[in-house]
């Protein structure tokens, strides 16, 4: 059985996961948290201390696709609307009830000393395992001066890092927008101001949609609308860009609390290989409830018995080595696609795909013979249309016709099985990319005797070639 | 002349409650986005009309309904019955990519009906065309599915259009003859009325039944289409064919769609096998039959119905007799009718009864259903248009005729198929008429 126990995160934070619940409303109350820890949630960030506000409603807009919910999720509320009060006393009664569980307080107020010592203080007493520190909120609070107003800016992030870790004895997360245009700026501000972690990303400024009947975008609070933050499904492949970006950097890289998009095991596995020792998870939570951490355990953890990985750290950032600058890239490398002609089912989805958005080499001419060659040498889809769309069809009435009319459940005819013209394929992915089965399309590796060779390693030979010339 | 609107009948709907329900509309949506959106799609391919399957069902999932429904009409004026009655077993769905995939098609008949009866319920016209100056006038023979596609054809691309029809309400088979539960009558004429809106003109109980009288549509119109479908019912040529309680399977179907046969009782007895003869038994059910047997003379895997009537029969609780033939009905003296059939079987290839195998079904109703006889006695009156085996000889490209004025195409020419094949065969003689007329079109 793999160990997939946390053990002294940024410097101190144990929990019996990596999966936690990030600041947002499935950790609004102590009694929210607390059902979250018998479902199994390893730990919670809890949802954003400060000064209580004032909610609007509606709140909350999503952006679906192709008949799926909430590909996509967007929302305008605030930080905590409830007393600091309140939730510290329910933050010191579900630490006496789950000693073993982290409970981290996301914390945000205004931007002077005092304040930010005062809540540590607080917080801290109330039985906090550590801190995060809210400089992600895109919406609402940056208007007055927090959240993303301050992670927008490196010397803000800093300072008020370096106040907290000025009181602080638990360790300090500080968690940071993606709304900036180098999130490592933010990162490194960050560590020189002491934190002992990050957490990332927060959700990314959105529009999800306008109602085309009111024309007025979502959400719609009487008639006007907001930015909001974006998450959810759709952030993740962004947020895994970010995380790798900070974890490559030496000035930024700290202990990571992955998040954006987090939604199954095979997400949080894809956020430890590029480094981050924990994962968040919010928007899978409000679409699923608390009960999808279940699968996220056992996911995780046959992943790792099959993978022989014993513990999170055997595998922790083992993807970033293989991340690299494009100029690095092996320009020698050649791979082509090949369909497979047993389970290819006829949708000739790649050959459009290649004609209209490629390099035109998957062709239909299996039964009229292969010609292989550039554009001009093959009749363009619009022709294959018109051809069957010109031929008489009958239907099948008698038994006979009906027996060879060659209907789907027979084999796919040999002309609706794409061929791959191998001397003009370049080898992009599309084609398997948009084939519906299951490896059906294969890219194979070429040997073409060719050896390793790239843009740097040719940048460099031609300033050489010059510094010899002169 | 407006088209005749049927009345409400609450127990022709509570009898013959549809086969298929529509889908709502989020399951409409739900199913369109399964579409795999194939490139030079098999299933419209497979529709004789060439429908744009993928692309109406796309329209379908974007929210652009009415798109959707131009998109069906572009290609098959007849969307809406075709959606109800096309055995897409065989054709569209039948060759979905999606059998190999995961042996689920996607429902394309029921996801085009719900764009045509969004069509039909929003009160949307087809866009009118600007007649053509001086274009070709064209009397369309028959007021079944041939005819008006090819009207409707003709209507579209600016030229005028006549239908002839020889019974008080047009539609043809898709109005009289096509079981309830898959079309209702009303949901025929309605489709008809939104031809007759596009500026198709008809005329309602005119017979074409001598030269005289194709003489003068000779004079009034530059062509003559013939939509004319398949005559009679085939009668079965045996002593009391005639008596009370023979009723033949289409008269029994008409009878019962527009309200003159309200219920039949006791034990029915359909002769036949074939698609119609299961419509016909079906009914006899419905209709209120306490026993109906399906009587054919060759075996089960001879029948030419389609496998899934077939199986919907006995689920209705139809009664099957392989290898009997009707050798004669008599009456018997309490009123009710007694059909002598004997057993048969195949000797050397040839069907012959077997011996001492006489048996007397008592019954209430015998229903003919053995197919229908080819309008022969009109077409051999008209001039070079020839017949051949009972079927008008006509291009399936063009529905040309010997008769350089004449044009052809559905049952007449093709001896009885799918109403999307005469649906197809019906435009394809409009455009060859277009043709023919020195029309070009885009």
């Amino acid at each position: 059985m793999p160990d997939i126990r946390i053990r002294g995160f940024a410097g101190g934070i144990n929990s019996p996961n990596p999966f936690w619940l990030a600041s947002a409303p499935p950790t609004n109350t102590g009694e929210m948290i607390m059902r979250a820890f018998d479902a199994g949630w390893g730990g919670a960030v809890w949802k954003t201390i400060g000064e209580p506000i004032t909610n609007v409603s509606s709140r909350y807009s999503a952006t679906d696709w192709n008949g799926l919910r909430m590909m996509g999720f967007n929302n305008i509320e605030l930080i905590s609307d409830r007393s600091i009060e309140i939730n510290l006393r329910e933050m010191m009664e579900v630490k006496k009830r789950y000693p073993q569980h982290a409970v981290i307080a996301s914390l945000m107020v205004a931007s002077n000393r005092e304040a930010w010592h005062d809540i540590v203080a607080r917080t801290e007493d109330a039985g906090a395992d550590g801190l995060e520190l809210n400089f992600g909120c895109p919406h609402g609070m940056s208007e007055r001066g927090m959240g993303s107003a301050v992670g927008q800016v490196p010397e803000y992030a800093q300072m008020i890092t370096e106040w907290v870790k000025e009181k602080a004895r638990t360790p300090v997360l500080v968690k940071l927008t993606p709304n900036i245009t180098d999130i490592r700026a933010v990162a490194r501000a960050a560590k020189r101001g002491g934190a002992d972690g990050l957490s990332a990303i927060n959700t990314i400024n959105s529009i999800t949609g306008i109602d085309l009947d009111t024309l007025t975008p979502r959400p719609n609070v009487d008639g006007k609308s907001s930015h909001g933050g974006y998450c959810g499904p759709a952030v993740k492949p962004i947020a895994l860009n970010m995380v790798q970006q900070v974890m490559s950097d030496p000035d930024a890289a700290l202990p990571f609390s992955g998040i954006g998009g987090v939604a199954t095991w095979r997400d949080a596995a894809e956020f430890i290989l590029l480094g981050c020792g924990t994962v968040q998870v919010c928007t899978a939570v409000m679409h699923y409830g608390y009960r999808i951490v279940e699968d996220m355990i056992e996911g995780l953890d046959s992943w790792m018995d099959e993978k022989d990985f014993k513990t999170i750290e055997d595998f922790r950032g083992r993807s970033l080595p293989k991340v690299t600058e494009w100029k690095h890239l092996n320009l020698n490398y050649k791979i082509v696609a090949r369909i497979s002609e047993q389970k290819c089912i006829g949708c000739d989805l790649c050959h459009i795909a290649c004609w209209d958005g490629a390099h035109q080499c998957i062709h239909l001419d299996r039964e009229s013979g292969p010609v292989d060659g550039h554009i001009e040498m093959h009749p363009i889809p619009a022709m294959s249309e018109m051809q069957s769309r010109a031929a008489i069809t009958e239907t099948p009435v008698s038994r006979k016709e009906r027996a060879t009319a060659g209907l789907g459940s027979d084999a796919t005819p040999l002309s609706r099985i794409p061929r791959v013209d191998e001397t003009e394929c370049v080898g992009c992915n599309l084609c398997s990319l948009v084939c519906p089965v299951d490896e059906c399309i294969t890219m194979v590796r070429v040997e073409n005797g060719l050896q390793a060779d790239t843009w740097a390693e040719r940048a460099n030979d031609a300033r050489e070639t010059r510094v010899q010339r002169t | 002349m407006s088209i005749a609107i049927l009345p409400d009948d609450p127990q022709l709907r509570e009898r013959f409650g549809e086969l298929k329900p529509p889908l709502t509309a989020q399951a409409a949506v739900i199913e369109a986005n399964r579409c795999l959106n194939c490139f030079d799609a098999p299933c419209t391919a497979a529709c004789p009309t060439h429908i744009d399957v993928p692309g109406f069902i796309k329209r379908i999932a974007s929210g652009n309904l009415r798109g959707s429904a131009m998109r069906i009409l572009d290609a098959n004026i007849l969307g809406a019955s075709c959606a109800r009655v096309c055995p897409v077993d065989v054709l569209c769905e039948g060759s979905c990519v999606l059998h190999r995939q995961n042996h689920k098609p996607i429902q394309i008949a029921l996801l085009q009906r719900h764009a045509m009866d969004n069509f039909h319920a929003s009160s949307r016209k087809i866009p009118a065309v600007p007649r053509i100056q001086n274009g070709p006038r064209v009397a369309c023979i028959g007021g079944g599915p041939a005819s008006l596609a090819c009207a409707a054809e003709l209507c579209r691309r600016g030229a005028q259009a006549t239908i002839i029809e020889r019974r008080p309400l047009p539609g043809g088979l898709n109005t009289y003859g096509v079981a309830e539960y898959k079309l209702r009558a009303a949901d025929s004429l309605r489709e008809v009325e939104m031809i007759q809106k596009m500026g198709v003109e008809f005329r309602f109980g005119v017979s074409v039944d001598s030269a005289s009288v194709l003489r003068e549509l000779e004079a009034e119109f530059d062509y003559i289409f013939l939509g004319l479908g398949l005559g009679a019912m085939q009668r079965l040529g045996i002593p009391g064919e005639d008596l009370e309680g023979v009723v033949n399977a289409l008269e029994l179907i008409a009878g019962y769609k527009i309200g003159h046969i309200r219920q039949v009782h006791g034990t029915v007895v359909v002769v036949g096998a074939g698609n119609t003869a299961i419509d016909a038994a079906n009914a006899a059910r419905r209709l209120g039959a306490q026993k109906v047997y399906m009587v054919y003379r060759r075996s089960e895997i001879d029948m030419s119905a389609f496998i899934f009537e077939y199986e919907h029969a006995k689920q209705e609780g139809v009664q099957f007799l392989w290898r009997m033939q009707p050798l004669a009905i008599k009456p018997d003296a309490h009123g009710r009718l007694q059909l002598e059939t004997v057993q048969m079987q195949t000797m050397n290839g040839s069907l012959v009864p077997v011996p001492n195998s006489q048996t007397t079904i008592d019954c209430d109703m015998v229903v003919p259903a053995i197919g229908q006889s080819p309008l022969a006695q009109l077409v051999q009156d008209l001039r070079g248009v020839e017949v051949r085996d009972g079927r008008i000889v006509a291009d399936r490209a063009t529905g040309k005729t010997g008769n350089p004025r004449y044009f052809a195409a559905g049952d007449c020419v093709n001896g009885g198929r799918e109403v999307v094949d005469a649906v197809a065969g019906g435009q394809r003689s409009a455009r060859a008429i277009l043709q023919s007329a020195g029309v070009t079109y885009a």
